[in-house]
């Protein structure tokens, strides 16, 4: 893999990191509002995920969407734009931190009904197969979504249809404070896809080169026309559910543990300055860097305009 | 009498059926070792054990479902829907099993459980977090909707619903658990399927329930200032609908504004109206006039949302008007 490769995906986990932690800041600031669902200690799944894709290839997510949009190419200035609730934003200030999209980069948005995206992208993937197209559908979404039906009814149709899916479990041990365990009939959930006959495959989330291999080779699987695939990450999310969460559900010592001694961005920035890949002064810059670009995103989100007020009326229908 | 919040008064409800009915049980996403989202179960999980305060996947059919099974076992059921707009997920078992059921078996089977669900808008959570469908639900016979705009209320009428053999749909609004009132000491009950009048008064009835209380409380206090005395009269339950207070309110101030935070077509305010024409057609002063949420999915940027929201200048706007 070429070096560049490396450091773009360095620097997109740093991104979303520094993206992460302003956010929460202005969230406490009062300046966003609603639900705040942040992906920090989750990087490395996203950013690994995507990077192999295609420019066909779709993708599609829940509610905790922020990272995934960046790794799908939006700009962290109409990331930040739109939580703050700018005409800017992605979704111009009306979908906020939870519904954001943007269809030209192929990112078919952020859904916050648990599960319900996932025979959506039963459907994404049914128009690319209708159509001859060698796209794939990457569809993520958490632990706590393979309990509702909706999960179950677009997985097995993905494989009776022999769609071009690749679904993707993003477990973090926890759906708000239920762990798997207490939640699901199996902690295993890629043994959930294996009783629909799908191949499947358990990686690590913290290790972003791990997730970047699966994602890989699950995309070729998935492009060749074999039908879905199925990925579970065990990752783990450093912070509460969303702003607010009292996090009783869940010992301090656990997440100090994960963030010391697991963290994603520590991981990788090991293994690119032991490997010789890169020096940590180079890291060091390209945070540098990341640190610049959403402090210019912040700067940018403050002072774009409100949504007029018309905007309201707008997009009900297409006409 | 002490005055408590909105949140406490539920939580009392609920607490004190539980001790005084072991057949009561909650079941719910996060409502056990969590506490409830809305913090309403917060030290039920510690005290009633996770036998009685059971903690379920994200499944909200599976919720609902197996709320109606136990139910028809002779449990009594409390099942919690962490917010209303999750009741489509839930659809099929509240629409074509709960409110059927009964009827359908020709009485066999008897469902006394509840349903609790969050709903409203005003949280700056998007389109599909904010839905005030309540007119939806009280659509289907077989299902009691219930909505209270108080404290005292809210505990009076929780208990008649977890006591009722029928399934219930209790509806509480996301933003008024902090809602002060005063509230009986003890046990007490408010029988489900009564209006009432939440403020006397002579020259306008408005009619209204939940969130729509409060805004119209305070347009009220605004009115008062300059000599309008209007008559707020709550439904407390959209089925049964109890029109009486509705229609002598009505007959005296031959005027009405109906005030509601969902969607003005098909909703409590068209249903209302409808009624209003039917069974006071001679005393109408001036065409009845509703409040309702703007036509739109609510946006989550925090101006546009409270655009599309009925605001209190809306209530005295239009008392103004049918004046
Ligand atoms: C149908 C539905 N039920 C409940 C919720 C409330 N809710 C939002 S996120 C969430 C937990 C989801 O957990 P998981 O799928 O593991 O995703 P994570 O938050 O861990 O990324 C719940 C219960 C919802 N949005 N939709
Ligand atoms: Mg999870």
């Amino acid at each position: 893999m070429e070096k560049s490769v490396y450091l773009e995906m360095f620097y997109q986990m740093v991104v979303i990191r520094r993206l992460e932690d302003a956010a929460a800041q202005l969230y406490q600031q009062g300046k966003i509002g609603g639900f705040l669902h942040l992906y920090i200690g989750q990087e490395a799944v996203s950013t690994g995920l995507i990077s192999p894709r295609k420019p066909q290839d779709r993708v599609i997510t829940a509610y905790r969407d922020h990272g995934v949009a960046i790794n799908c190419g939006l700009s962290s200035n109409e990331v930040m734009a739109e939580l703050l609730g700018k005409a800017t934003g992605c979704t111009k200030g009306k979908g906020g931190s939870m519904h954001m999209a943007d269809v030209k980069k192929n990112f078919w948005g952020g859904h916050a009904i648990v599960g319900a995206h996932l025979p959506l992208a039963a459907g994404l993937a049914l128009g690319d197969q209708y159509q001859g197209s060698d796209g794939v559908t990457i569809c993520m979404f958490g632990d706590g979504a393979t309990n509702i039906g909706y999960f179950h009814e677009g997985v097995n149709l993905s494989k009776v249809w022999k769609l071009p899916v690749l679904w993707v479990c993003e477990n973090n041990l926890y759906g708000m404070g239920t762990t798997v365990e207490r939640a699901s009939a199996v902690s295993e959930i890629r043994q959930k896809a294996e009783g629909y006959g799908i191949p499947n495959e358990r990686v690590d989330g913290m290790d972003i080169l791990a997730v970047r291999r699966a994602s890989a080779k699950a995309l070729d699987y998935v492009r060749a026309g074999s039908g879905p695939y199925f990925l579970e990450i065990i990752t783990y999310r450093f912070r509460g559910h969303s702003m607010g969460d009292p996090e009783r559900y869940r010992q301090a010592e656990e997440v100090k543990c994960w963030q010391e001694e697991n963290d994603p961005i520590g991981f990788y920035h090991k293994h690119l300055v032991d490997n010789g890949i890169a020096s940590a002064d180079e890291l060091a810059a390209l945070d540098r860097k990341a640190a610049q670009e959403i402090a210019e995103a912040v700067r940018f989100a403050e002072s774009s305009p409100e949504p007029a007020p018309e905007a309201l009326w707008e997009h009900i229908y297409t006409e | 009498m002490p005055r408590i919040t909105m949140r406490e008064a539920i939580s009392q409800a609920l607490w004190e059926e539980m001790e005084r009915d072991p057949k009561v049980f909650i079941l719910g996403e996060e409502v056990g070792v969590w506490g409830g989202t809305y913090a309403v179960t917060k030290g039920f999980y510690d005290h009633f054990g996770e036998k009685r305060v059971k903690d379920t996947p994200i499944a909200e059919a599976a919720i609902i479902g197996a709320a109606i099974g136990a139910a028809m076992t002779g449990q009594r059921p409390v099942a919690e829907l962490m917010t209303i707009n999750f009741a489509f997920s839930a659809m099929d078992h509240i629409v074509n099993e709960a409110a059927k059921l009964h009827y359908m078996f020709a009485g066999q089977f008897v469902l006394p459980m509840v349903i609790r669900a969050v709903g409203g808008g005003g949280r700056q959570l998007g389109a599909t977090h904010s839905q005030t469908p309540d007119a939806v639900f009280a659509h289907f016979p077989g299902l009691k909707v219930v909505s209270p705009g108080t404290p005292e209320d809210a505990k009076g009428l929780l208990k008649a619903a977890i006591r009722s053999d029928d399934p219930v749909l209790f509806i509480e609004h996301a933003t008024m658990y902090q809602v002060r009132g005063e509230v009986p000491d003890g046990d007490f009950v408010i029988p489900i399927g009564k209006s009432k009048v939440q403020r006397p008064g002579k020259d306008v009835t408005i009619v209204t329930y939940s969130k729509g209380l409060e805004i119209s409380l305070k347009a009220a206090e605004v009115l008062a200032k300059e000599g309008i005395e209007v008559e707020i009269v709550d439904l407390r339950s959209l089925r049964p609908l109890d029109m009486e207070p509705v229609i002598e309110s009505f007959k005296k101030t031959n005027r009405a504004v109906i005030v509601e935070e969902g969607w003005k077509s098909y909703g409590v305010g068209s249903e209302v109206a409808a009624r209003i024409y039917e069974q006071a057609f001679d005393y109408v002063d001036a065409p009845v006039k509703r409040v309702a949420q703007k036509e739109v999915p609510l946006p989550y940027n925090r101006t546009l949302e409270q655009l599309a929201l009925p605001q209190i200048a809306d209530v005295i706007q239009a008392v103004k008007e049918v004046l």
